[in-house]
């Protein structure tokens, strides 16, 4: 499991798409309009989030409720199991949203964590540059090296399981490859007529970071948190399977696919939760590809 | 350090020539930098280990208070962190990891090297795999651009990054193992590794491998293709299979030789798994037991040792790569 | 193109490398068991071992004054002979000519020598001595008060073993097959140390003897010839794998590389019966699930709270549904078929139907001052391996249920860094389990005992209780004793000291082909035994 998001060309991608400015905007829409793949996949994922958000609230029942008499039954209409339930009478189909929930929550906490701290990160260093720039990425060549998914595993023996903190933590070890990125956008933004023209001004450069740089990054930032968001949610995964992840009664999409690999025999356990989590994967994966793709159209 | 393929930095020109591009200076000066790299690695995981909750000797039954002592003073566990770390410190600079708390009867040397010859094996070959077939499917799928082919194959590729190993493993020991009984369901025939009973685990490690490998070489051989000297090779009337396979897909694998540090990581923590599903006598399940039972010295043992093939094979990579590309030149 | 060459060697490594882990092995000697013992040994030294999974293979390696037969009765194996003095307190043990694989004898120094060692405090790693602190002065051998020489384990000559107890116990075989007290060969561990263990110094006087142990891969143990009834042992060989992922060991057991193991998932019982039939088998077996309620502390220092929680749960369905039979309903602490304990006590609302149950415990919240005005609001911890996390859901379920305004939250704690917290008091509600060490109602009731210290997890303090079992330990009648611990037992289920859940049967994977692996109550099956038919 790679805890850090594969990086495909993106940055090369983003920077010449930031270089030739905004205009290339309007086109890159376009070209993210025409990519079937992207767009179904905008859909999948905004009707997943949606389902996520707002499906426990009105479904039937409640992913904690058990029912003892209906004990990992099959799909079926009758009482509205329409994915049958678990080991332990609870209806499948509402943990799954529950699961779904938690899963793409820990992914968006987690990669607004590494948000924040690459940018801040990335962007401090390669607009201050020289000395202080060098320091700071070798920081993080430092922390590159190290085996992160280790790291994670120590953090929750550490936090005991605490899901929240753990994904800040995660987070906290995930930003490396977005301050470089950001990095390297700042070092050539910086050179640019507008940003000279600012300093030129005087205005004082916490605001050119804010004003000027941080706003022409969000092409390869977008593109990065897209395909940060997969990783983070398999990481997550990946600890569940170890049985260190949520907290029952509470699920994600990883505990849920681990319950069901035990019981093979009953495939709908494992089907579901491995279905939902590899097409929400899949749309994520296939967003970011397609936005980095309308950004810089030189590869398709 | 690890991406050089990234734009993130400047780059001059420089001379060719293989041999004398061996950048020594830069290479004793990354090799200086591994040092704090591995120093800082060891410092977090020593202190992060003595945080979490629980000792080693903690269990079902409760021990006298003075056979507790007693093992204590045994494991050093009775002096003050800041020693204990110093004490480890030297001794592992001399080489020596310390007894394992809770393996009783094998040292941290010894269980890794029980458990190393597997995981290397595995981690091999999947490496190898996960180059040949990921390499050959992004040449076919650049050579057919937008293509059913190149559909299929990106697909397929966005399937392998998508899916957790945990998933595909225990399907193919069912299908593979179980169910046709091509391959040994789990397990090594008593110590020895064959084909027989590795391939399984290799292939389950290896699929995320081969989609991330055959993106990178879609990506770059159809930047080769484009490229000028595709064309002048064209133009010199070089036959199309020629300029392929000696000039355009040589040239295209440059960037997988910076993806080698990436994917050792990758391995080493996909291995985790492949060996609990699998069960694998590998380095990986010491790490987790390890921290489980919280024996401090065996996981400080396994977090040295995967760092450090981590730190070499960035460092293998990004000399190689050096050399390999002209473009690239040393600060 | 020096990329070229690169790839290719590249290639040509990964593929040799590939092919020289491709070389197939040897063929496996045919008389070989191969038996999955659940997990990694952390060592075989008898003294240090504190696994089940481990008594495996030490259990094979060596032999006590009493052993295990197949169906895990005592039966004097090293010791010949022996007499107990009037008071009960002294046994004497003559021993049969017995030698070790290297062909020293057995003597009574031997049993001395690992009987020292074992409570010595400065021997590290011993985890089990609790267990013979029956021993006279034991206990205070162990916590260092006392020296080694005054321990009550004396060998009066080489053929005759003396021990003096503490008071007198009268189940002292069923304590004596246990590894703890097997002999070790004083000469070896003089000799090499803590090394004495690894498989190149290893003296055992058991039926088979480590030669080969990968850790986390296999232990291979061969026939020792010296054995005293070594003719009568089937097998050459024996493998034991430690694996963990029992859905990996069924894949194994389907494809005929595992003979048994000493689990399988409980939740596929009934596929099992199908895919592998005649393998799974469950036995009733000594060990209880159980909740433990810290009465230290309000509100579990009342006891109508504890009984209204233990009444309220739904042990048929945590035992039928959840874990799909392999567990049955505890309406009593002490397991159902343990030895010298017949008609035991059990939970007064036993029969009640549920819902009736649900009312009466509502009553007893309201009477101990509950309800919407003043919510019962507390944690579960379950321990994070095991079953625990399959059934702590329903646990919470079954308790909410009793009233809106009782409010349970869980949490999964690691089990042991749970350990810790029980034996420091530090939780409100936990799950617990307790395997018998040895097969007497004592080894459970002592638990609940104000004496017990740490291991009297809920701090239970009943001078009564204590003075029951004070008086059980000095009665030499088995009747008379019985009933006082059956008194003992009824005292603790009406104060709801600990809500009982479920009691554990064992579950084996055994291949049909195998005789002598017998199913019995404490889960023991030594390989000795064990033949392949036909």
């Amino acid at each position: 499991m790679n805890v850090t998001a594969p990086d495909l060309g993106g940055s090369r991608a983003m920077s010449r798409a930031a270089e030739e400015g905004r205009s290339l905007w309007d086109d890159a829409r376009a070209r993210l309009m025409r990519n079937k793949a992207a767009v179904t996949s905008v859909w999948l994922l905004g009707g997943l989030v949606i389902i996520a958000v707002f499906g426990p609230m009105v479904w039937p029942h409640n992913y904690d409720a058990i029912y003892r008499d209906r004990v990992a039954i099959s799909p079926t209409f009758e009482n509205f199991h329409i994915l049958g339930t678990d080991m332990l009478g609870r209806d499948l189909a509402v943990r799954l949203m529950v699961g779904l929930r938690v899963s793409l929550a820990v992914g968006v906490i987690a990669t607004c964590v590494s948000l924040v701290i690459g940018v801040a990160w990335g962007a401090t260093a390669g607009y201050l540059g020289g000395r202080v720039d060098q320091i700071m990425m070798r920081i993080v060549d430092v922390i590159y090296a190290m085996p992160f998914i280790f790291f994670v595993i120590l953090l929750t023996v550490v936090f005991g399981q605490n899901i929240f903190l753990i994904f800040l933590a995660i987070g906290a070890v995930e930003w490396l490859t977005m301050a470089r990125i950001v990095r390297g956008q700042t070092l050539t933004l910086r050179q640019r007529e507008f940003v000279e023209a600012a300093r030129a001004s005087g205005v004082p450069p916490v605001k050119i970071v804010t004003r000027h740089i941080v706003p022409n990054l969000l092409g390869p930032v977008a593109v990065y948190v897209t395909l940060t968001l997969p990783v983070v949610i398999l990481a997550e995964s990946f600890l569940s399977f170890l049985g260190l992840g949520v907290n029952e009664p509470l699920t994600s999409l990883g505990l849920l696919i681990s319950e069901g690999r035990e019981n093979m025999s009953k495939l709908w356990l494992l089907l579901a939760p491995a279905l939902t989590m590899v097409s929400a994967l899949l749309a994520l994966n296939f967003i970011g590809d397609g936005l980095r793709d309308a950004i810089d159209p030189r590869d398709r | 350090m690890a991406q050089r393929n990234l734009d993130d930095k400047p780059r001059k020109s420089s001379l060719p020539g293989v041999i004398s591009r061996f950048p020594a200076a830069y290479a004793a000066g990354r090799l200086l930098l591994s040092i704090p790299t591995m120093l800082a690695i060891i410092t977090l995981a020593f202190f992060l280990m003595r945080a979490a909750p629980g000792n080693p000797y903690s269990m079902e039954r409760k021990l006298s208070p003075e056979v507790e002592a007693n093992i204590r003073a045994s494991l050093g566990l009775d002096k003050p962190l800041i020693e204990q770390y110093g004490d480890y410190l030297l001794n592992a600079v001399q080489g020596d990891l310390g007894p394992s708390m809770r393996n009783k009867d094998k040292s941290v040397s010894e269980l890794i090297a029980e458990g190393l010859p597997v995981s290397l094996t595995i981690g091999a070959c999947a490496m190898g795999l996960a180059l040949a077939i990921g390499g050959g499917l992004g040449v076919v799928a650049a050579l057919r651009q937008n293509s059913a082919a190149d559909y299929s194959v990106m697909g397929l590729a966005m399937a392998g990054i998508s899916i957790p190993t945990f998933v595909t493993g225990p399907i193919l020991s069912l299908v593979f193992g179980v169910w046709l009984g091509w391959f040994a369901a789990g397990g090594l025939d008593l110590g020895r590794m064959s084909f027989y009973t590795i391939f399984l685990p290799v292939l389950t490690l290896a699929l995320p491998q081969i989609a991330i490998v055959s993106r990178l070489m879609r990506a770059s051989m159809i930047e080769v293709l484009r490229s000028n000297f595709v064309r002048t090779a064209r133009a010199k009337g070089l036959s199309e299979a020629r300029i392929l396979w000696r000039h355009a897909a040589p040239a295209a694998a440059l960037p997988l030789v910076s993806y080698i540090g990436p994917a050792t990581a990758g391995l080493l923590t996909g291995s985790v798994v492949i060996e609990r599903v699998f069960g694998l006598p590998g380095v990986g399940q010491y790490f987790i037991d390890g921290a489980i039972n919280r024996d401090y010295p065996l996981v400080m043992g396994v977090v040295i040792l995967y760092a450090g093939l981590i730190v070499a094979f960035n460092l293998i990579a990004d000399i190689a790569y050096g050399i390999l590309d002209p473009k690239v030149s040393y600060e | 193109m020096r990329f070229a060459s690169a790839l290719k060697i590249g290639l040509a490594a990964a593929i040799a490398s590939f092919a020289a882990a491709c070389g197939g092995g040897d063929p496996v000697a045919d008389n070989v068991l191969h038996r999955g013992i659940t997990a990694n040994p952390d060592t075989v030294d008898p003294h240090k071992a504190e696994g089940t999974w481990e008594r495996y293979v030490i259990n094979d390696m060596f032999v006590g004054l009493f052993a295990d037969d197949a169906n895990a009765n005592p039966v004097p194996t090293v010791a010949e002979s022996w007499s107990v003095s009037e008071d009960g307190l002294t046994w004497t043990f003559n021993l049969r000519p017995f030698f070790w694989s290297d062909g020293e004898p057995v003597t009574a120094y031997d049993f001395e020598f690992a009987m020292r060692r074992l409570m010595d405090p400065t021997t590290t790693g011993v985890s089990y001595a609790s267990l013979l602190y029956v021993v006279k002065n034991a206990q205070a051998v162990n916590g260092g008060q006392l020296s080694v020489e005054e321990l009550g384990a004396k060998a009066i000559d080489a053929e005759t073993f003396e021990l003096t107890l503490e008071y007198p116990a009268p189940y002292l075989p069923e304590l004596l097959k246990h590894y703890v007290a097997h002999p070790v060969p004083a000469h070896a561990v003089r000799e090499f140390g803590d090394a004495w263990t690894r498989p190149e110094n290893l003296v055992v006087n058991g039926p088979y003897k480590l030669a080969q142990w990968r850790t986390g891969d296999f232990l291979r143990s061969v026939k020792n010839p010296t054995f005293y009834d070594a003719e009568n042992v089937c097998f050459d060989e024996i493998v034991y794998y430690p694996y963990s992922d029992q859905d990996a060991v069924i894949r194994l057991a389907q494809t005929g590389k595992i003979d048994t193991n000493n689990d399988f998932p409980g939740r596929r019982y009934e596929e099992l019966k199908e895919i592998l039939p005649g393998w799974a088998r469950l036995h009733e077996f000594l060990a209880t699930n159980y909740i433990v309620f810290n009465t230290r502390s309000a509100p579990f220092n009342d006891e109508r709270v504890r009984i209204a929680l233990s009444m309220t749960l739904d042990r048929q369905f945590i035992t039928e549904e959840v874990m799909q039979g392999s567990q049955t309903p505890a309406y009593a602490f002490v397991p159902p078929g343990i030895a010298n304990y017949e008609n035991a006590p059990q939970a007064s609302w036993k029969d009640a139907p549920l819902d009736e149950r649900f009312q009466m415990a509502r009553n007893l919240l309201e009477e101990a001052g509950y309800g919407p005005d003043n919510p019962l609001t507390f944690e579960y911890t379950f321990m994070s391996t095991g079953e625990s996390p399959k059934f702590a859901p329903v646990v919470q379920s079954n308790w909410k249920d009793i009233a809106e305004w009782v409010d349970v939250s869980i949490r999964r704690v690691e089990t042991r860094v749970l350990y810790n917290q029980l034996q420091e008091g530090d939780f409100q509600v936990s799950n617990a389990a307790w395997a018998a060490d040895y097969n007497d109602a004592q080894n459970y009731l002592y638990l609940l005992q104000s004496t017990t210290g740490p291991m009297n997890y809920g701090g239970f303090d009943n001078p009564q209780y204590d003075a029951l079992l004070e008086a059980s330990n000095l009665e030499r009648d088995m009747e008379t004793r019985a009933g006082l611990l059956r008194q003992a037992e009824t005292m603790i289920l009406e104060a709801g000291a600990i809500a009982p859940l479920s009691v554990r049967a064992s579950r084996n994977l055994v291949n049909p082909n195998l005789t002598g692996y017998e199913d019995n109550i404490e889960d023991v099956h030594p390989s000795r035994f064990i033949c392949r038919a036909g």
